[in-house]
């Protein structure tokens, strides 16, 4: 498959996490949000990866090329994992000091 | 059109419209289980590309472990009815507008980009997604940061249980 | 061989030491030591000079310049803080510290009645305007001299102001110092002019050395600048007026000004520039003009003025005229000269009348003396000496000079020399009607001030008397051609440093004498009306008609007030109600308020929500990536700005 079609598929996903975190006020699903730009990427180095290992099947120099980028995204799963189990309970807090998950009500930023 | 074209396409568009249905859902149920959509149709993508590993991972992991999660803090905080307050509009048209703003210029660079030309990613042959190939280097040359992740693992799980443990007394309800 | 020209960086030096002693310690020290230090340091100067002075004859055509430090040292321009001793200088050097330390020496007695504070203040501001005047005068380049300049005018402003407490005093002492400094910006113009055609250099020798190649046009417009600079310093045309108004300060200190510093420095800038002024022979004529027109003018005003102070001060803006001429007309060495003996005379006019004033307990209206003739002899009889010396009665020194300048006059012009003599005619009359006035007839005043009248203290009388002698001898260091044969000692001491004497001697003798004769005569019979109608019939009544114009100056105090001042004072309130409340306080609060504003307005993005954050990211990312991608096409936008 032409690469251009993945990347254009990612950035379309990742363009919608953005939106949704822009315009949704949950938190969780700001979170789910970022989920899908996680994946989108993950989805793109993937892409890159197989097309790495198309170019080196080719050359036939190095059978393994591309491997690299399925290993970045094995990590970024195991980074997603613990982050999703901090930021959920960091929900779970907020919505027991404030019972919303309203992001807005979050604006003790400013002071 | 081939089998693997028509799935590509399949696939993509079920990406898309989960992707969407995620975003516009008014009830946070019906977005987790977009989202779940999302996910197997991002799988698919991955036994398409041949990367076997990765798709179980991204199913047993996200699917499975993450999206149930959510459902049960959603649950839990019995969040499904619709709770969100629909009043500032303008933060939602400037939030749309910059992301497609964002979407334009990125698939515009993409697409005028030379690198990119005629490049093909191969679907359904190549080894190196398989779980062999994939564990002999995680476990030779990435072992540290492997290693290393299983304490990001730990401190995850004990800072989830600091912030998550009620607190004895609350000033503040 | 130049031991004490190369020590002649002593000769500021010690007034600025006196200076700083009085200044700082007016308050501690008595009132004797005072005396003794403000004299002292003067009287240092004056025998470091007369070494100077005495060395600069043989000089030769080569200065001697002692470079102290590098005042200004940047690439392109290089200004050392140095002094030139030549045989220029070292005569000004002798005038300032000679006349100046009689005058000092006078002063001890005049001032004695002043508290001890302000007697401390007053002799601080005297050694101070000495330093300046004897900076102005040694500076090796024109910006020394401009320091030298400014401090003048600046010590000028601090004594007729001495007594701060009489407001008239104090906007005498502003006018001074504004006319002045109408005069200094025309000065500093010319420096700049001279400094952009030199390419960073003032000191003389290499600005003369450079002005051969200077177009004419740079030429006249440097010395028309300069000039303008010595308008304001020498009191001419148009800038004259705040001379007479000089005298609200003591009198010694109108002595000083007039006799000594100040009013010389234009002088001497002007010879000492004589090669940029033979240069610009339309300049030359200008400068003429100019002189001329003051020096008659003057002359009419001082006709009909009633205070003893004033009648001087016009005299020396008419002598001061007549200085010009002679500038004007190339004759330097002549200018030089008459600088000299009206120091002299004029110190000794200035201090005779102060004698008589301080015996009249402050009168200084003449209509209120009379006759004080056989009560003060020493100061009537200086006195006379001065009158007849200013009145060009050979053979005192008056006469050299004013004949020498009279004599290159006539060279150049025919109508020159007519107007000049008139005026000697007119300085004669005044000054003798001034003296009959003064010393002569019957006394007019109170009793009580006949009763007080008596000689002054010998601080006083000595001073007069060492300087009635030099006003009497003094023209002999120039005599003219037509008496003895290269007998012109002064001309022959400076002519190394006047390039081109366009004093040429070639009238014949016969016109010469009958030149003389006939300024000579003009005098006798002017002097002769003078003495024998206003010592028999004073004038005591107001002026009337002529009279009275000439009285009032001929309203010109009046017509700069109609025409400068007040359409200044009217425009510069337009500019503070208007331009400033309006306009400028307007952008300028405007823009505060702007700032405001915009702080409100901004201080709103920072609503502390998540989402804005993240929306100002999203945003910035899209600007960044545009830049990073699509730069380049930006790059002829960017490219107006370089």
């Amino acid at each position: 498959m032409p690469i251009q079609y993945y990347i254009t598929l990612s950035i379309v996903l990742f363009c919608i996490g953005i939106v949704g975190v822009l315009t949704r006020r949950n938190a969780i699903i700001i979170f789910m949000c970022i989920e899908l730009m996680l994946n989108a990427v993950n989805l793109l180095l993937v892409a890159f990866s197989k097309m790495h290992n198309a170019g080196a099947v080719g050359s036939d120099a190095n059978p393994t090329a591309g491997v690299d980028g399925q290993l970045f995204v094995f990590f970024i799963m195991v980074v997603a994992a613990a982050e999703v189990s901090v930021g959920l309970s960091i929900i779970v807090m907020m919505y027991r000091n404030t019972h919303s998950v309203d992001v807005n009500f979050l604006n003790r930023l400013k002071n | 059109m081939s089998t693997t074209e028509i799935l590509f396409w399949f696939l993509s568009v079920l990406a898309l419209v989960g992707a969407t249905m995620v975003l516009i859902s008014r009830n946070p149920i019906h977005s987790i289980l977009w989202l779940i959509v999302v996910f197997f149709a991002i799988s698919g993508h991955y036994i398409l590309l041949n990367a076997q590993f990765l798709a179980i991972v991204n199913l047993i992991v996200y699917a499975g472990a993450i999206m149930v999660l959510f459902l049960f803090v959603v649950m839990l905080m019995n969040l499904n009815s619709d709770t969100e307050p629909q009043k500032n509009n303008w933060m939602k048209i400037a939030g749309a507008i910059s992301g497609g703003c964002l979407l334009l210029i990125m698939i515009d660079v993409v697409s005028g980009s030379s690198d990119m030309q005629n490049k093909t990613a191969i679907v359904k042959e190549g080894n190196i997604g398989l779980i062999k190939v994939l564990g002999k280097v995680l476990f030779t040359d990435y072992v540290v940061p492997f290693e290393i992740s299983s304490v990001l693992f730990l401190s995850a799980m004990v800072g989830a249980v600091v912030i998550g443990k009620k607190e004895k007394e609350t000033p503040n309800p | 061989m130049n031991q004490f020209s190369n020590l002649v960086y002593l000769v500021p030096l010690f007034p600025l030491i006196g200076f700083l002693i009085n200044g700082l310690g007016r308050k501690s020290l008595s009132k004797p030591l005072i005396s003794l230090i403000g004299c002292g340091v003067i009287l240092v100067s004056f025998a470091v000079s007369v070494g100077i002075f005495f060395e600069a004859r043989h000089f030769g055509n080569t200065p001697v310049i002692v470079n102290l430090f590098d005042f200004i040292k940047v690439p392109g321009f290089d200004i050392p803080f140095g002094f030139q001793v030549d045989q220029l200088s070292s005569l000004f050097l002798l005038i300032i510290t000679g006349v100046g330390f009689l005058i000092h020496v006078y002063s001890t007695a005049y001032m004695h009645e002043e508290a001890t504070q302000h007697y401390g203040r007053y002799f601080s501001y005297l050694n101070l305007f000495v330093f300046s005047m004897l900076l102005l005068v040694l500076g090796a380049n024109y910006l020394i001299m401009f320091i030298g300049w400014e401090g003048v005018g600046l010590c000028s402003y601090l004594l007729i102001g001495y007594w701060f407490k009489n407001n008239n005093y104090n906007y005498a002492a502003r006018k001074a110092f504004i006319m002045n400094r109408i005069g200094d910006v025309g000065f500093l113009l010319g420096i700049f002019w001279i400094l952009s055609k030199t390419g960073g250099t003032l000191t003389y020798s290499q600005v003369f050395a450079q002005a051969s190649s200077f177009s004419t046009f740079d030429v006249t417009a440097i010395t028309m600048l300069l000039f303008i600079g010595a308008m304001g310093k020498s009191a001419q045309i148009p800038l004259y007026t705040w001379l007479p108004d000089a005298m609200a300060g003591p009198t010694p200190v109108s002595a000083l000004i007039h006799a000594a510093t100040m009013v010389t420095a234009g002088i001497y800038m002007i010879v000492r520039s004589n090669v940029l002024y033979t240069m610009a022979p339309a300049t030359q004529t200008v400068v003429a003009i100019i002189g001329l027109a003051t020096a008659f003018f003057a002359a009419t005003i001082a006709i009909k003025q009633n205070d003893i102070k004033k009648v001087l001060a016009y005299s020396t803006v008419s002598q001061l005229g007549y200085m010009f001429l002679g500038l004007g007309v190339g004759a330097y060495t002549g200018a030089v000269f008459h600088v000299m003996t009206h120091a002299f005379f004029k110190a000794l006019l200035f201090l005779g009348a102060g004698s008589v004033i301080h015996a009249m307990q402050n009168q200084q209206d003449i209509r209120y003396m009379g006759g004080i003739k056989k009560y003060m002899p020493v100061t009537h009889i200086t006195f006379l000496l001065a009158c007849l010396a200013i009145s060009g009665i050979p053979p005192f020194s008056g006469f050299f000079s004013k004949d020498e300048i009279l004599a290159a006059a006539y060279e150049h012009n025919l109508i020159l020399w007519v107007i000049g003599v008139i005026t000697a005619g007119l300085t004669a009359f005044y000054m003798f009607r001034l003296y009959a006035m003064t010393f002569l007839g019957r006394f007019r005043g109170t009793h009580e001030q006949e009763h007080h009248l008596h000689e002054s203290p010998s601080a006083m009388t000595i001073p007069l008397i060492v300087l009635a002698i030099l006003s009497v001898v003094g023209g002999f260091a120039g005599i003219p051609e037509v008496f003895a044969s290269n007998a012109h000692g002064l001309e022959h001491f400076l002519s190394p440093v006047i390039a081109q004497n366009t004093e040429s001697h070639q009238l014949n003798h016969g016109t010469e004498y009958m030149l003389m004769g006939i300024s000579v005569a003009l005098a006798l019979i002017a002097i002769v009306y003078a003495w024998s109608r206003f010592s028999k019939k004073p004038e005591i009544e107001e002026a009337e008609g002529a009279g009275k114009l000439l009285a009032n100056k001929w309203y010109v105090d009046e017509l700069y007030d109609t025409v400068i001042s007040k359409p200044l004072l009217a425009s510069g309130n337009v500019l503070k109600n208007v331009v400033e409340k309006s306009g400028i306080d307007g952008i300028v609060n405007g823009v505060g308020r702007g700032i405001q504003y915009a702080g409100r307005q901004i201080r709103l993005m920072q609503s502390g929500q998540v989402g804005n954050y993240i929306l100002l990211m999203v945003l910035s990312m899209v600007l960044m990536i545009l830049l990073v991608f699509y730069g380049n096409n930006l790059n002829p936008i960017f490219n107006m700005f370089k």
